[in-house]
């Protein structure tokens, strides 16, 4: 029973082919492979998907666009490609707002769980922050307009009162922060989104770490906080970049929140504590999708193609990011 | 054992859904059978039978889920379903032959017109039916009062943010009587492409007098500084309605507790009515692109001085072929569009979704040109 059970591993893959469990293992290497490929067609379809369908109003002259289109309106300064501008702009404005907030919130949990607490709070801790991780994006955009916007309200005043001399925290004409419904509640909603992924993984990673190099580090008189910049930090620090990549992915697409909470707008404005200046790509789709015609819904492909272009970009990164520091990582 | 268990359910699967193909097979002919001796004998009293699928204006949603119950109440045998995918898909899927009828807040464009003539049997093309007429409130949230009287001039620099405060000569002139804060005017708006919009904007560019400087669209701009974008009607009556010295724009039936303006119609200021809105029907012509006089496709006359008439008011049809090739097609479609036209259909959208009942002349129009709809 335990020889049959553990032969495979023992034996090298070459010689599979005469073993007992040969076939089990070539079933196997041909399940994993068909997944394998099956995620590059499906992106290769994607992609194609959206090339031909983005195509008729790609093609297309800006001016008959416009008037084929509602919500297209070359003469006003929205153009296909410019509302793609202002879209992409928008979507990574708010989505960097969101991991400025929620990364080091996210790093500094992870710490705490992996590191600083007590191990059955630790535990319970890890648990809940995975249960956050699962809840659907929809009832953050809830709360998100229910609840944290007009709670933020005053503090935004605040923000405004004070800091509004400086450009991003300009309050609109009037002085008054009328509502919350303004890009930076938006970040702030992906924030708390995004938190539970990042420190989800970042935790996995910091509890990698080898012992032998913290101990290390902690017999030659380093405190923790120094244990940590020496030996857990260097160790995780591409698990900690993949994690952030994950979490701006979500950041990047996500539809509902966003569209619940911003009163939108087409500007490359700065002003974040301002309503109808910002709009995110996947937002800016499901507000226009159930009203548009045919070239309309082409146009909104075209921006789709955007936002899928954008996530590849940012992964790529993301990868050259890791690549490049993994010589120090320790993680080889 | 698992094994067989397992085998067993797939069997039991499989059994099923032999079973359910076998069904579903037996029925189709049995519903020609039904329709086509229908169609042989008189059109009442007549057991139908099939599944009725259709798509179009989200705005219909709520009527629509009352005709369908009324009317799957009446044929047993009957489903409707309805997708509301919005006006624009709507018409796409109804082109494309997808759907045998499609809900829509607009009329069909010159294209689409032509596309109808190749979609229908015959030559005879597409017609619209209106079968939802719903007033658009202009909502407000001032403590204290309930009703404003507003010319559309007004409501238009309003909207645009030329009026910015409560107590402007403009609003104040129009309602002696009425104190009105200083506060400062939010303008709330819908930020999703929809029929309410392009009802409001269209109702603004007809009778601000030039006031309002934007053409009539489903995506609301304004030049307003002090304004908020919401999502669907909820979002825009919630913002309102958490927001003091607000004003929005939505349907009727959602404007709930807060306050509605009466718009100055004429020399008077009529407040949305059901009555006052289905009165904007007679009083509006036929659109000059209209498909033959049996295609009430009207072009809405808000600038209409008849003050029983409620102007802003969201005018919603059916689209449906003056011809079909299919005969269980047409009698399925005739059928339930001659309950959703009358007065027992028009009563329960009223309730479902606060909709105005079609004039009783209306309605037996719509009735007659129903009856002409052929079978090729």
């Amino acid at each position: 029973m335990t020889t049959t059970e553990q032969s495979p591993e023992t034996t090298p893959p070459s010689d599979y082919g005469t073993h007992p469990g040969a076939a089990a293992n070539h079933a196997f290497k041909w399940v994993s492979t068909g997944a394998g490929s099956l995620i590059l067609i499906t992106l290769a379809a994607v992609a194609t998907f959206l090339l031909m369908e983005a195509w008729p109003a790609v093609s297309m002259p800006a001016a008959e666009l416009g008037d084929a289109v509602s919500f297209i309106k070359p003469e006003d300064g929205q153009s296909l490609l410019e509302i793609v501008g202002y879209l992409v702009y928008g979507t990574i404005l708010i989505s960097v707002i969101a991991l400025l907030l929620g990364t080091p919130v996210a790093i500094g949990i992870a710490l705490f769980i992996s590191h600083f607490a007590p191990r059955r709070l630790a535990q319970g801790l890890g648990y809940l922050i995975d249960l956050l991780a699962a809840v659907p994006s929809v009832v953050y955009g809830l709360w998100g307009v229910a609840v944290l916007v007009p709670f933020l309200q005053p503090f935004y005043q605040f923000l405004a009162d004070y800091l509004g001399w400086i450009p991003i925290f300009a309050p609109p004409e009037s002085g008054e922060v009328f509502t919350g419904r303004v890009a930076l509640s938006a970040g702030i909603v992906l924030a708390i989104m995004i938190i539970p992924i990042i420190s989800a993984v970042s935790r996995e990673v910091f509890l990698q770490t080898p012992k032998l190099h913290e101990e290390a580090a902690l017999a030659m008189g380093a405190t923790r906080w120094e244990m940590i910049r020496m030996a857990v930090f260097p160790f995780g620090r591409s698990g900690m970049i993949g994690a952030t990549m994950l979490g701006l992915g979500r950041a990047l697409g996500e539809t509902m929140a966003v569209l619940m909470i911003i009163s939108p707008g087409l500007t490359f404005s700065p002003y974040i504590l301002q309503p109808n200046q910002h709009n995110t790509i996947a937002a800016y789709i499901a507000l226009q999708f159930p009203e548009a015609n045919a070239l309309g819904v082409n146009s909104l492909i075209a921006m789709g193609l955007a936002l899928f272009v954008i996530t590849l970009l940012v992964n790529m990164l993301a990868r050259w990011v890791v690549s490049r520091r993994s010589e120090f990582s320790g993680a080889n | 054992m698992k094994a067989f268990t397992r085998s067993g359910v797939v069997l039991t699967a499989a059994a099923l859904s032999l079973s359910l193909a076998a069904c579903s097979a037996s029925n189709e002919p049995a519903a020609d059978d039904a329709t086509a001796s229908a169609a042989a004998t008189s059109e009442t009293a007549v057991e139908l039978s099939g599944n009725l699928q259709a798509a179009g204006a989200s705005s219909q949603e709520s009527a629509m889920d009352a005709w369908r119950a009324g009317f799957q109440s009446l044929n047993a045998d009957v489903t409707v379903g309805y997708d509301p995918v919005g006006s624009g898909g709507g018409i796409e899927q109804f082109l494309a032959g997808a759907v045998p009828f499609a809900g829509s807040d607009g009329l069909l464009e010159e294209a689409e017109y032509a596309a109808a003539v190749e979609r229908c049997d015959g030559d005879a093309g597409a017609i619209h039916l209106p079968m939802y007429i719903s007033p658009v409130a202009v909502i407000f949230n001032l403590e204290g009062v309930d009703s404003l009287n507003l010319d559309a001039e007004t409501i238009a620099n309003i909207f645009d943010g030329k009026i910015t405060t409560w107590d402007d000569e403009a609003i104040a002139s129009q309602n002696e009587g009425v104190e009105l804060p200083s506060s400062n005017i939010t303008v709330v708006f819908r930020s999703d492409s929809s029929g309410t919009s392009e009802n409001f904007t269209d109702y603004l560019e007809q009778t601000s007098g030039g006031a309002w400087p934007y053409e009539a669209t489903k995506e609301f701009s304004t030049a307003a500084s002090q304004s908020v974008g919401a999502d669907g009607t909820s979002a825009v009556v919630d913002t309102v309605t958490s927001t003091d010295g607000a004003i929005g724009y939505a349907d009727a039936s959602r404007a709930g507790d807060l306050g509605t303006v009466a718009l100055k119609v004429g020399e008077e200021y009529v407040p949305f009515s059901p009555e006052a809105a289905a009165n904007i029907i007679a009083a509006s012509p036929l659109s000059d692109t209209a498909n033959g006089e049996n295609d009430l496709a009207y072009a809405i006359d808000r600038t209409t001085t008849d003050s029983t008439a409620y102007p802003l008011t969201l005018v919603s049809y059916h689209i449906v072929c003056q011809q079909y090739d299919d005969e269980t097609e047409r009698a399925l479609v005739t059928a339930f569009e001659k309950y959703v036209a009358s007065e027992e259909g028009q009563a329960a959208a009223a309730e479902a979704a606060g909709s105005a009942p079609l004039p009783a002349d209306v309605s037996a129009h719509v009735e007659s040109i129903l009856d002409e709809i052929a079978a090729g």
